[in-house]
């Protein structure tokens, strides 16, 4: 019998972040619209992964990566002051403290790893924050792979500190002119360069968007911060699991690898976007880099370009199980103004001594509204994930405040 | 197995009957909308021997396109062009006496409901339908309501489909089979890439539907070179490289006249 006094919610069956459906479908959602020229390597790297996460020995490689190198696991930090001026209880799960200053590390090491076993000798990446980018150079040159990074050309006048990151770390970065010159037209141009080369190299997509597998397979990759928080907050905990679980939805990464740990509790996930970025509260059905999805469009079927300070959270779109999780339920999308998020930047640093990244600022932001709103109960335990530190966002602050 | 020739749609069946004639297929291309008078150019395509004419519908993502048709996608946009006015465009056209057929992502379909954009097509006086994002397996609901709207859409095999896949592409796809000749983006390129002749025989071994190779094919050496492999040729970029610098109708049907010769010539020669 249910208990009512835990106001447990039903759980859709196919809303527990499971494996999708055959065709690598989240309800309508998902599959693999991929140039025919991509098909086969999409097959090839399915095969790989779903040989590699059943394999222990990968698993165990990868989770050896992921302390010795990326400093796993990563601490739960009780927002002490902050959650008193709150009244809710607030607690940081601290992918800032991710090597590389983000979550972008646990999916990377997990595909890196997987393209060497593939026998790939390169990474195709695409990135926004240059976070993605970041971190596909550190695993390549931890793993010994080569990196060519694709970057809109104003994502890389705003965050030239990851362009010499990625350089210095041997990456070869490649500026896209096209569209808004943003994550969008550089996803678009990784992906016609790995037409061009998918017997060397691997496409290391950097959220849970794409052609199946992509959607998936990174989602599992990241579940680590879900895993993680699970534990660490059945500890903490007298509930076991927190009232809220929320993050920032760019394409939806730390948000899915997140929700994970937490689609089985009655935990109320919410996932935060951009006003101007909103795929999953404001997108339309469509299909773009490979999968069916919601993404932001006008009258005629065209893309709109995403605004948002945020580089990480400028995508007119959302992962898949994302869409999926909304239509369900089991998960809401919400969204707070760029205004909103500089202001719960730096009230996070002011009273717990912790620069978050712009992206991350945008989960922090809704938790502040919410929590003033009434929208979170007082006393309610939240856990939000800090995606990653500020470190990359200070000369935009340094112009803002 | 029924017979293809007695099930293909018209667009097939013009172009079957092209090839069994001994002529060498061409296919330009060019973007709807890419300039005020733009329909000007399928006439000069046509009265240069197309046997076919594609008119893509510009998408403001066009992931498998190289610059050249990149470009000319943004300067259509920028234009104003949409899918409904290109083909309000076509629909005011006289009647050509050649197919034609469209090319979009599937992302301009599915904005519409594929019932209502082959409906759309059809009224225009479109024929056929390539979209280069929708791979066979994606494609049961585009082709079911396609058929219905009697829309022939081309799947495209690459280099890089396995032997059972491309027997599924080619049985499934209408019109014609589009062979991409190389695995890249479209855009001209110095020769015609080795993969193209290995594609197309293996496109030839499991069926005698059109087979058209398109992607790089710019000059009227690779076309010729390519009709020894297949019946023909689609040529994009180097006839949008020429209008995006200016070149009006006349040039371009200059230039497709070449293509044209190089074609009929290959032909004469024995196969
Ligand atoms: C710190 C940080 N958070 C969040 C994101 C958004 O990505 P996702 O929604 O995939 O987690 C990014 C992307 O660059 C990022 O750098």
């Amino acid at each position: 019998m249910r208990d009512v006094a835990l106001r447990r919610e039903p759980v859709p069956p196919d809303g527990t972040m499971g494996g999708p459906r055959a065709g690598g479908r989240f309800g309508e959602y998902g599959g693999r619209y991929a140039p025919e020229s991509l098909v086969e390597a999409c097959r090839e790297v399915d095969e790989a992964f779903r040989e590699a996460w059943a394999d222990p020995g990968f698993r165990d490689a990868l989770a050896g990566l992921l302390a010795a190198h990326a400093g796993r696991p990563t601490p739960l930090t009780p927002a002490e002051r902050l959650s008193e001026a709150l009244g809710v209880r607030l607690y940081l799960k601290r992918e800032d403290l991710a090597h590389t200053g983000s979550h972008k590390i646990n999916n990377v090491l997990g595909q890196a790893l997987l393209a060497t076993r593939m026998g790939r000798r390169r990474l195709i990446a695409e990135t926004g924050a240059g976070q993605h980018g970041v971190a596909t150079a550190t695993a390549a040159a931890l793993l010994g792979l080569e990196a060519t990074v694709f970057m809109g050309e104003r994502d890389i006048e705003r965050q030239e500190l990851n362009v010499f990151r990625m350089r210095m770390l041997g990456a070869e970065v490649i500026p896209v002119t096209a569209g808004s010159r943003t994550l969008k037209d550089a996803t678009s141009e990784a992906m016609r360069h790995w037409v061009g080369a998918t017997g060397d190299s691997h496409y290391c997509i950097g959220s849970v968007i794409g052609p199946d597998p992509y959607p998936w397979m990174v989602r599992e990759f990241q579940r680590v911060i879900g895993d993680e928080a699970r534990g660490q907050c059945a500890a903490e905990l007298r509930t076991g699991v927190p009232d809220h679980v929320v993050a920032c939805v760019g394409g939806g990464s730390n948000a899915a690898g997140t929700f994970a740990g937490f689609a089985d509790t009655p935990a109320r996930l919410v996932g935060v976007e951009a006003e101007g970025g909103a795929g999953a509260a404001r997108g339309r059905l469509g299909v773009l880099h490979g999968c069916r999805s919601l993404f932001l469009q006008d009258g005629d079927g065209q893309i709109t370009e995403a605004h948002s300070i945020a580089p990480g959270l400028d995508y007119p779109g959302v992962g898949p199980e994302h869409a999926h999780l909304r239509d369900l339920g089991r998960a809401r999308y919400v969204t707070v103004t760029d205004d909103e998020a500089i202001s719960a930047a730096v009230r996070l640093a002011r009273t717990e001594g912790i620069v978050p990244a712009l992206e991350s600022a945008h989960a922090l932001a809704w938790v502040i509204r919410a929590a003033d709103e009434g929208d979170l109960p007082a006393g309610s335990a939240v856990l939000m994930t800090l995606s990653g530190r500020g470190d990359k966002d200070v000369s935009t602050l340094k112009e803002l405040l | 197995m029924t017979n293809p020739t007695m099930t293909a749609g018209a667009v097939e069946r013009h172009l079957r009957a092209r090839r069994d004639a001994g002529r060498g297929l061409l296919m330009p291309y060019v973007t709807g909308g890419i300039t005020p008078g733009w329909t000007d150019y399928l006439r000069a395509f046509a009265d240069a021997g197309a046997d076919a004419i594609e008119v893509g519908l510009p998408f403001s993502d066009p992931t498998l396109d190289g610059v050249t048709i990149q470009q000319a996608g943004q300067t259509a946009l920028v234009r104003g062009a949409s899918t409904r006015r290109i083909l309000a465009d076509l629909s005011g056209m006289a009647d050509l006496g050649v197919p034609l057929v469209a090319s979009t992502y599937y992302n301009l379909v599915q904005h519409d409901g594929p019932e209502a954009f082959c409906a759309a097509l059809r009224r225009a006086g479109v024929g056929g339908l390539i979209v280069p994002d929708l791979p066979v397996h994606e494609a049961d609901e585009l082709t079911d309501v396609a058929a219905a709207a009697g829309i022939e859409p081309a799947l495209l095999a690459s280099p890089a489909t396995p032997q059972p896949r491309l027997a599924e592409i080619v049985f499934r796809s209408r019109g014609f089979v589009y062979a991409v000749s190389l695995m890249g983006t479209t855009g001209e390129r110095a020769a015609l890439a080795v993969s193209a002749a290995q594609l197309t025989e293996r496109i030839r071994r499991v069926t005698d539907r059109p087979v058209l190779l398109g992607f790089g094919i710019s000059t009227p050496d690779q076309a010729r070179e390519a009709r020894r492999h297949a019946d023909g040729v689609v040529v994009g970029a180097a006839v949008m490289r020429r209008v995006l610098d200016g070149a009006g109708p006349d040039d371009l049907r200059a230039f497709l006249a070449t293509l044209r010769k190089a074609l009929d010539q290959e032909c004469d020669r024995p196969r």
